[in-house]
């Protein structure tokens, strides 16, 4: 058997460089944009200039006319079968709400027609020509109106959700949910303080790097190939097939590197539109979202406003948490109904000791971009209300909101009711407190320093909680073969976003199998070859396809025994693999893995590989303390970073150096969100948050110093003891940022992002 | 989107003027912000090839060439010893350093932009620019004219024993400002004069010049109340970066601080 | 119009209309590496250098660069495979799409500043925008790097980078 045991470990939970560095350092054509054929016909989307609006008239037989100009499609040309973008395992829980064109446009900047062309300068020539003619309608674009208003977002009859997730689109609901254990009500009159507060995040931009972008075309068979930047691909094979309503045999769908995703890319945004082009031209096709584009009919964070009723005793015992949340999924309903549960099922359980929790929900469409995933997918949101809450009783009590937190957090071994009652089997989140406290100085800093010159500092925390894949669901299956002269193939259907989910799921391999990194090969993801992989979301790769490796190696090694055996006429039993060669105990007679590899390529009955799949009944939380220091200029209220200590419990680190750059870079995009980052729509629902010269991510000059350490438990139903790392990073800046100003000038922001302007404006209250 | 049919690199400035007279034609500095726009150009004329992209220093000016890039003026350093480092605190948080080499101090000043950083420090310099036809003039002049069909040559800052001070708060470090604030002060004609010039209020710059004798020793309540009286001189606009009420407090806070920086360096 | 320029070292000439960008002329003659991240000269992915100097070639008319000499990624490979495997020596090149730009802008650094210290660093930096990173990695790269290099130069025996 393999041994999973962190003391003797060779390449796991070792700083290995990415399998794929020299090809990315040294700018090698290697991204979607990169590989397309040149004779690809350029594809653009006009899009809607309303809110909301039904097309009445839509001309195009002038646009049709400029030279070059291949096709141009309207709703007319679109099959009328909804089906949902969301990347998600079928049944998808997101509704059905979509067609690739609709006669009625649901926000600025849905699609309204599509054109393809030999040229970009003929395609945006030809876009300025088609004349539609819209009957504008008044847009719901207030999410607290949104329910049971008579303005529907979706009227239509065939709209269909597939889940009992609570979705009425004839009531603008896109999921609502109530859950609980015991009585929350009686449990909050009883307690001496309680905390009754709303708090507000905004939509927030993934703002990967490499937009949308995808091309396609017909191969030898007739069938639709896709290549696309996604995270996705075997989802984007149903997606493609339901939206253009043909058999998924017709359609391939290949991954190469992507340059970044973090969520944005399980949704299926731009891969419909160069397809349906070649599916009717036959000709090759690619559609290159621009930025603005990519910032205005994307796919970010839900905007969510969570009402928190959180109970304590004069001690500072929680007793109780109630949070309703309001989210809102904009114009269609992508990751809707799924994203809002992680609001309250990864924020109320990190308080092991409450005696009662109530968990309620409203998912609303309303006439703005839609919503879909963005790394923490709903816990980002949650965590900011609930432990923001937590920093307010600890504002209360008079008490330290760590002390408050020792008191309180959830501890190995506890029984965790608002977390499924799922029992957390690993968890040093005590140990990450700790040591975040001792790697701030927290003693010294708690709450504030007046630095003299004007400015403040102060330190703020939170803690955090994310899954490891989604219980019950999510699948990943790994094969591998060995090849002549013993090497293996390594073949996933996980998708390495930049994350180095090849790098680290060979080194799993090479740990398993006793050889080098060197030995294994592994490549992108193609849906005709590779195994199925749900994809790379829910921070299910590491943990979900890392078991799939563990366990596709232990068959490996056992076929590997029995080939060796045959081949040197002994038992199976007897016989012993350590990575090179099988040895025939008895005798000390051995054959290596090369001959073994070489052998199987000739006059062979059978293929030396294995194949398995892992699926996980629960979804082991990694667990987080983020400290943030700032310093706040008190006359202008502008909060500089200066600071963050952050240690995370990702089960065993695979790889040390990965696992730290995944922090950080979840820690500076939690700092824009938290300080900076804000979708702005004016009150006709145009977004004015359409460029990075509006959309402001963070620079470098932004972030202060960041400081990551790991503080691991031992997860027994992970590979090599390992949960996941991706989301949860993203989760303790904005709550912990928050407090940090809470303790440096005593004002509170409920809202993000956390603007000079907003605390200088409570400073004056 | 823009578009350009025909890309000229001007001979002679002769040229460059009498391609410019064209309604569609259009000069242009770093391209930065000209292909943010939609507009239809014929012919753009590029004077990169004219000699413009030099700082001259003479014994009373230093003449900054129009196709001179930010970049230049951050690392110029007859400006840095005549004025401090405050020029160089004008350009340095304008997006990145490849934006800088890029970005012409011609095409900062010629579009008159609300957010420009090089407008509200040149301002307040009371600074001249020198233009093809309509000879030289007074940035502050300039500044209000509308946009024509001259020609940006150079900007002139004349050396002389003055103090200057820049200032901006930003919401990101490489963000257009949410405002921007530069004090300068000087003997004029025998007298104390203050200089003030604020942009992004979210309009362009504007000067407020004022004749004010103020004690090296002043108290901090006395710099104060000229700072308010300076702030409260300008109007504020709000936009997506902040409001006016905002801004006008910030210009308030920012000249205050530039005043007494200006006053401590004299003691 | 027909462009002649210098590309990575080579006369090169590109047909390009007077409003096409840089951008487009060199993926165009094959230099891949180029990106465009953002086409508001915000993000410092399409960094190239013209005559030296780290510029946004989203924004430079390829007209404009007649007679200069534009250097990308793809000509300073040998450079770009040192310092890049100190970059992947800490995870920080990631998703590597912003890499090419990026690592334009260091070496564009290394030549115009002596010994930079970090502040100096992150701000001749700051047009570099990357989402993966949080640019803690890509510091730590740079640091290893100038050590490993001055390491070299005073003749100490140098860290093997990459080598993990």
């Amino acid at each position: 058997m393999t041994e999973m045991k962190t003391g003797k470990l060779r390449i796991v939970n070792r700083p290995v460089s990415k399998v794929d560095a020299h090809a990315l350092v040294t700018g090698k054509a290697v991204y979607t944009n990169d590989l397309a054929p040149s004779d690809c016909l350029i594809v653009k989307v006009l899009r809607s200039p309303h809110a909301h609006a039904l097309i009445r008239e839509i001309n195009t037989a002038r646009a049709e006319a400029i030279p070059g100009i291949e096709c141009i499609l309207t709703y007319k040309d679109c099959p009328d079968k909804r089906f949902t973008m969301a990347g998600q395992t079928y049944p998808e829980p997101s509704p059905y709400d979509r067609l690739i064109l609709d006669q009625r446009v649901r926000f600025v900047g849905d699609a309204a027609a599509i054109i393809a062309g030999t040229s970009e300068e003929a395609v945006k020539k030809a876009m300025k020509l088609i004349k539609v003619k819209y009957e504008v309608l008044e847009p719901v674009l207030d999410f607290h109106a949104a329910k049971d208003n008579p303005i529907l977002v979706h009227p239509e009859d065939n709209w269909k959700s597939l889940c009992p997730v609570g979705a009425d689109n004839k009531r603008n609901l896109c999921a609502h949910e109530v859950s609980g254990s015991g009585d929350i009500d009686a449990v909050l009159d009883s307690c001496d303080y309680v905390i009754d507060r709303v708090y507000h995040t905004k939509a927030n931009q993934q703002a990967m790097m490499e937009t949308f972008r995808t091309y396609t075309y017909l191969d030898t068979y007739g069938r639709l190939n896709v290549v696309s930047s996604t995270q996705v691909p075997f989802h984007v094979r149903r997606i493609l097939a339901n939206a253009l309503d043909i058999p998924k045999y017709k359609v391939r769908v290949v991954k190469p590197r992507i340059g970044g995703g973090f969520g944005a890319k399980q949704t299926s945004v731009s891969e419909v539109y160069p397809a349906i082009v070649t599916w009717k031209t036959g000709k090759p096709a690619k559609i290159i979202y621009t930025r603005e584009e990519s910032l205005t009919a994307s796919s970010p964070r839900h905007e969510m406003e969570m009402h928190v009723r959180l109970g304590a005793d004069k001690e500072g015992n929680i007793r109780g948490i109630d949070l309703y949340t309001l989210s809102n999924t904009g114009a269609y309903g992508e990751h809707g109904p799924t994203t809002v549960g992680l609001s309250g099922h990864k924020s109320i359980p990190l308080y092991g000791k409450a005696e009662a929790f109530r968990f309620t929900y409203d998912v609303v469409y309303t006439n703005v971009m839609s919503a879909g995933a963005y790394r923490g997918y709903g816990a980002t949101q949650g965590i900011f209300a609930v432990e923001s809450a937590v920093n307010e009783l600890a504002q209360v009590l008079g008490m330290d909101p760590t002390v408050l937190r020792e008191k309180n957090m959830v501890r190995e071994g506890q029984v965790m009711p608002a977390y499924y009652g799922e029992t957390a089997q690993s968890c040093a989140l005590d140990r990450c407190l700790e040591r975040a406290k001792e790697m701030i100085g927290w003693d010294e800093k708690y709450p504030c320093r007046d630095m003299g010159n004007g400015k403040v500092r102060g330190v703020g925390v939170a803690m955090a909680m994310q899954g490891s894949g989604i219980s019950g669901v999510d699948t990943g299956s790994v094969a591998i073969k060995v090849n002549d002269d013993g090497f293996y193939s390594l073949m996933i259907g996980a998708t390495d976003m930049g994350t180095g989910c090849d790098t680290i799921l060979s080194q799993m391999a090479a740990e398993c199998l006793d050889c080098d990194l060197e030995d294994i090969i592994v490549s992108g993801v193609d849906t005709d070859t590779s195994p199925y992989d749900c994809g790379s979301y829910a921070s299910s790769t590491t943990y979900v396809t890392g078991m799939a490796v563990v366990k596709t190696c232990e068959t490996l090694r056992r076929k590997i025994c029995e080939r060796g055996a045959e081949y040197l006429g002994c038992s199976p039993a007897d016989v012993e693999f350590d990575g090179q060669k099988v040895t025939d105990l008895k005798t000390g007679e051995s054959i290596s893995r090369k001959e073994i590899g070489n052998r199987v390529m000739c006059s062979s009955n059978q293929p030396l590989s294995a194949n398995e799949a892992f699926s996980s009944p629960t979804s082991p939380p990694p667990f987080m303390a983020g400290i943030a220091e700032v310093e706040i200029d008190k006359e202008t209220g502008v909060v500089e970073m200066i600071d963050y200590a952050a240690v995370v419990d990702c089960g065993t680190v695979v790889n040390p150096n990965l696992a730290r750059v995944q922090t950080e870079g979840g820690i500076v995009q939690g700092i824009g969100m938290a300080l900076y980052e804000d979708i702005v729509y004016n009150s006709k629902g145009k977004n004015y948050s359409n460029s990075f010269m509006q959309y402001k991510i963070p620079s470098r000059l932004d972030v202060g110093n960041i400081r990551v350490e790991f503080e691991s438990s031992y997860e027994p139903t992970g590979p090599f003891g390992a949960k996941s790392i991706g989301e949860i990073v993203i989760n303790t800046p904005s709550p912990a940022i928050s407090n940090a100003i809470q303790n440096a000038v005593g004002v509170i922001i409920r809202e993000l992002p956390m603007t000079a302007e907003k605390v200088y404006r409570e400073m004056q209250k | 989107m823009l578009t350009i049919s025909n890309y000229v690199k001007a001979k002679t400035l002769e040229e460059a003027y009498e391609l410019n007279q064209a309604r569609s034609s259009r000069v242009m500095g770093g391209m930065m912000w000209m292909r943010l726009g939609n507009a239809r150009v014929k012919t753009v004329i590029d004077l990169s090839g004219l000699g413009l992209d030099q700082i001259e220093e003479s014994d009373n000016v230093i003449r900054i060439g129009a196709m001179c890039t930010l970049r230049q003026i951050e690392e110029c350093e007859a400006l840095r010893e005549m004025y401090g480092d405050g020029i160089a605190e004008s350009v340095r948080h304008i997006v990145g350093v490849q934006f800088r080499n890029q970005a012409t101090v011609g095409g900062s000043i010629y579009g008159r932009f609300g957010f420009s950083d090089v407008l509200t420090a040149f301002l307040a310099l009371d600074t001249f620019v020198e233009l093809y036809d309509g000879g030289t003039i007074r940035l502050s002049e300039f500044v209000n004219r509308k946009p024509d069909k001259d020609i940006l040559l150079s900007v002139i800052v004349r050396k002389s024993k003055r103090k200057f001070r820049y200032e901006s708060i930003r919401q990101t470090k490489t963000d257009f400002p949410v405002i921007a604030c530069s004090v300068v002060t000087g003997m004029v004609h025998g007298k104390e004069t203050w200089y003030f010039s604020v942009g992004a209020r979210p309009m362009k710059a504007a000067l407020l010049e004022k004749q004010w004798e103020i004690p090296a020793d002043a108290s901090e309540d006395m710099i104060a109340d000229y700072a308010r009286q300076a702030a409260s001189e300008f109007a504020y606009g709000t936009n997506m970066r902040g409001s006016a009420e905002y801004r006008r407090h910030l210009a308030e806070v920012l000249i205050r601080r530039e005043m007494a920086s200006i006053l401590a360096e004299g003691k | 119009m027909e462009i002649q320029f210098v590309l990575n070292q080579k006369q090169v000439t590109a047909e390009a209309a007077a409003d096409t960008v840089l951008l487009d002329v060199l993926r165009g003659l094959g230099c891949k590496s180029v990106k465009c991240g953002c086409e508001t000269t915000n993000c410092g992915l399409c960094t190239v250098w013209i005559d030296g100097k780290s510029r946004l070639s989203c924004s430079v008319l390829a007209a404009s660069v007649e007679g200069h000499e534009v250097t990308t990624l793809e000509g300073v490979e040998k450079e770009a495979t040192e310092f890049g495997a100190f970059l992947a020596g800490e995870g920080a090149e990631q998703c590597g799409f912003c890499s090419p730009g990026f690592i334009m802008n260091v070496l564009a650094m290394f030549r115009e500043l002596e010994d930079p210290g970090i502040d100096q660093i992150k701000e001749y930096l700051a047009g570099n925008l990357c989402r993966c990173t949080g640019y803690m990695g890509q510091l730590r790269a740079i640091q290893k790097y100038m050590q490993a290099k001055a390491e070299k130069n005073s003749g100490q025996p140098g860290e093997e980078a990459g080598a993990r």
